[in-house]
């Protein structure tokens, strides 16, 4: 077992590395280096002024060393201009050479300087991951059991009447990408010309003009049910369809086993047989998906913060890509990529306790 | 001036425009219908009443991709004065004479028909998905076979490469992947002539495998294959066709290669696994005994036999590219701003959803249906699939 999560652990951190280092790669493309040196600089340098900036400024050289620079593996980059002063990667404005430290990447805990919101990314990051969590455990809190519920239920008694429908909802659910449903949602519930908003504004039975808000701005500072309510939703929909055919699969092989027939035979309730026989069975499939299903729910909050404009993970990534901001973009990857590795081995690990069968030597 | 429509007339109206789809829906039906014995698994969808109804929609949007041009009412690019953001069933302001009377699902946020757009739409969507989703699929299959017919060190490096791609955040790869900047890098273009040319090599293995003994018809068909491959792959990946007749437009290859970029490790993965699963069988063991070759045995014997999950996850597959698809226009990435695509068609009409929802809602609920149908389709293709 411990050697299985170690050799797990080190083919996780090679992983990382590749992923990284092609995310540093391309955001450090040609292209993409020229349009920061004009951001940052002026916007109608020549070519040969360009290629000067990104000289002077630690962005020469080859990418192997910046990627081991920005890692903290390689001794950061010094400059020394002509009126003497020395600049460097790792010597903040102002301070001596000497006191500086050689290494300074993000394994010595410096992730850089984010060019869009004018701050360091650490605390760009811990603001954005904070709002972000609060979204995804909210989704998590409203989706695990509602999916385990319907798989349940319609797995209970495969082709019954109530199997049909919930798999219907179900399936409907799976083929509604967050977009798709977000746009749905706010058209229903928070449009003031369409959905059901202008018949309760009419009734007087809501005191806005829409039941509720279309973004979730408000909620980085206090989270209501109003504000939160259609983000969560749209996130754990497109879950809550999936997880739940997948609990069905398993509930309805569960059900067909000798095990379940016994216990029948002997008398027991169908309740009983449920709840004590099958129930713990069917939900080591799931668990595995629950756990997988989280690197998807980067994509869905990727999605829903930028239609909610709630300025999240996601709303920062969109924020990155989308204007060349080359440090948190890393800083974002890192993030992501940590997040889909660690949900692996844990979804992994847990397998082989939930499933007594599977033994790793 | 004419009132605006009421919302029987608007469908009755939608309905009479779609009329060529009907005709063609019916007649599909009826012939599948009539022959379905003899159809072998297309004709069990019709068995089973939740693969006709996914079978029903699919059809309906790639009759409506078909017939887009009649069946559309507006120029999907012309913009009338006045009909900005109007509600469905409008009248037409100073309608020139011939042309159609009403905006029957009103006008987006340049005054272009939403109607239209949402036809023309499909077109752009079944352009793409199934052709990126069958080439990802050569691609998987390709390197799947052997990676679990032969296993070893090859197994070791495609399966980490493949992990790799399937770690990364998705929409992160699409703003690496796919912006303008990364045109002038020409990475595109070495994807594309990695990715394209996957299904030359698949032809013709699978040519050389079934024909190698007897070697005039072998040469024959492997000559074709590699004739019409190479051309289509010179001019597909590298812009370069003598003739002129296969070319891709350079943001349309960026977007394609993409998403055959993304689908094909997931599709690797089914087919590896299928592979390690179906290479204990006793008709493969008959076949090595028989001195078989491992290419023979990987597509003639392994592939056949492993055909029915793979039906089912290529239906599956079109559904989640149709939603990539969507993803991408919802960033506004690799489209044209004019482009009637729903994914940007949503991305530009969520930004009025609170005063004027339509031209939002009604391309998410035709890409809806469309992925509705075909997770349907998959579900009760797999059904049929089992009972044998």
């Amino acid at each position: 077992m411990l050697l299985f999560v170690l050799r797990r652990i080190g083919v996780m951190i090679l992983t990382a590395i590749a992923l990284t280092f092609i995310v540093f790669y391309m955001t450090n493309l040609p292209p993409n280096l020229e349009k920061l040196a004009k951001s940052e600089a002026s916007v109608r340098m020549a070519d040969d002024a360009v290629a000067s900036w990104l000289e002077r400024n630690g962005y020469g050289g080859s990418v192997f060393v910046r990627y081991g620079e920005w890692l903290g593996v390689m001794p950061g980059w010094t400059l020394t201009d002509e009126d003497g002063t020395i600049r460097g990667r790792c010597i903040a404005n102002g301070q001596d050479a000497a006191t500086a430290a050689r290494f300074c990447g993000i394994l010595q805990g410096n992730w850089g300087f984010s060019t869009v919101f004018k701050q360091p990314v650490t605390e760009v990051l811990a603001r954005s991951l904070g709002a972000t969590g609060w979204l995804m455990l909210w989704v998590m809190i409203v989706m695990v059991p509602a999916s385990l519920l319907l798989g349940v239920l319609s797995g209970m008694r495969e082709g019954s009447r109530t199997d049909r429908i919930l798999s219907t909802v179900a399936i409907t659910t799976t083929a509604t990408p967050e977009y798709v449903s977000g746009v749905i949602l706010i058209a229903l519930l928070a449009s003031a010309t369409a959905g059901i908003s202008p018949i309760l504004a009419d009734a007087g039975w809501i005191s806005g003009k829409t039941l509720f808000p279309g973004t979730a701005t408000s909620a980085m500072d206090d989270i209501t049910f109003w504000n939160f309510f259609l983000p969560v939703m749209t996130i754990a929909l497109y879950g809550i369809g999936y997880i739940a055919r997948m609990t069905r699969a398993s509930m309805t092989e569960v059900m067909t086993q000798q095990y379940i027939r016994t216990a029948r035979l002997k008398g027991v309730g169908f309740r009983q047989v449920v709840m004590r026989h099958a129930l713990r069975n069917a939900l080591i499939a799931p668990f595995t998906v629950i756990m997988l299903q989280f690197p998807w729910l980067l994509n869905g909050v990727v999605i829903v913060e930028t239609l909610f404009n709630y300025k999240g993970f996601g709303w920062t990534l969109v924020q990155a890509a989308g204007n060349n901001d080359i440090d948190t973009l890393l800083a974002c990857s890192v993030v992501a990529v940590f997040v889909v590795l660690v949900t692996q081995l844990i979804s992994d690990i847990g397998y082989v306790f939930l499933n007594p069968r599977i033994r790793l030597a | 001036m004419d009132d605006a429509l009421s919302w029987g007339s608007i469908f009755l109206r939608i309905a009479a425009q779609l009329l060529p789809v009907w005709v063609a829906l019916i007649a599909t039906f009826a012939l599948s219908m009539r022959y379905k014995r003899r159809l072998g698994l297309y004709g069990r969808i019709f068995d089973s009443p939740v693969g006709m109804t996914g079978f029903g929609l699919v059809m309906f949007w790639v009759f409506t991709a078909i017939f887009a041009d009649w069946i559309i009412t507006h120029d999907p690019l012309g913009q009338l004065s006045g009909m900005k953001n109007i509600i469905p069933g409008s009248p037409v302001k100073d309608a020139v004479e011939g042309a159609y009377p009403y905006y029957l699902l009103g006008g987006d946020h340049l005054a272009r028909d939403v109607f239209s757009r949402m036809v023309m739409g499909a077109r752009e969507v079944l352009k793409i998905a199934p052709a990126a989703t069958v080439i990802a699929f050569m691609v998987g299959i390709t390197l799947g076979l052997p990676a679990g017919y032969l296993g070893g060190k090859l197994d070791t490096v495609i399966s980490f490469i493949s992990n790799l791609v399937l770690a990364f955040p998705v929409i992160l790869l699409f703003y690496l992947l796919v912006t303008p900047e990364i045109r002038v890098t020409g990475i595109p273009i070495v994807l594309a002539a990695i990715l394209f040319i996957f299904p030359v090599i698949f032809l013709t293995l699978l040519l050389n495998a079934r024909f190698f003994t007897s070697p005039p018809k072998r040469n024959l068909y492997v000559g074709l294959t590699l004739l019409f491959g190479l051309w289509a792959y010179s001019g597909l990946a590298f812009n370069a066709d003598p003739l002129g007749v296969w070319s891709m437009d350079p943001n349309m290859l960026n977007v394609f290669v993409s998403v055959v970029f993304v689908n094909s490790p997931g599709v690797f993965r089914i087919v590896r696994g299928m592979v390690m699963d179906i290479k204990t069988r006793d008709y493969v063991a008959a076949g090595q005994t028989r001195g078989e070759g491992p290419w023979f045995i990987m597509l003639w014997e392994i592939l056949p036999n492993a055909r029915g999950p793979l039906i089912v996850d290529f239906c599956l597959r079109i559904g989640y590219t149709t939603i990539l698809l969507g993803t991408l226009g919802f960033f506004g990435l690799g489209v044209t701003p004019e482009s009637p695509d729903w994914g940007s068609t949503i991305n530009y009409g969520r930004r009025l959803l609170a005063i004027a929802p339509h031209p939002a809602v009604v391309p998410a609920f035709a890409l809806m249906s469309l992925v509705l149908g075909l997770n349907l389709l998959a579900d009760g293709l797999r059904e049929e699939s089992m009972k044998d």
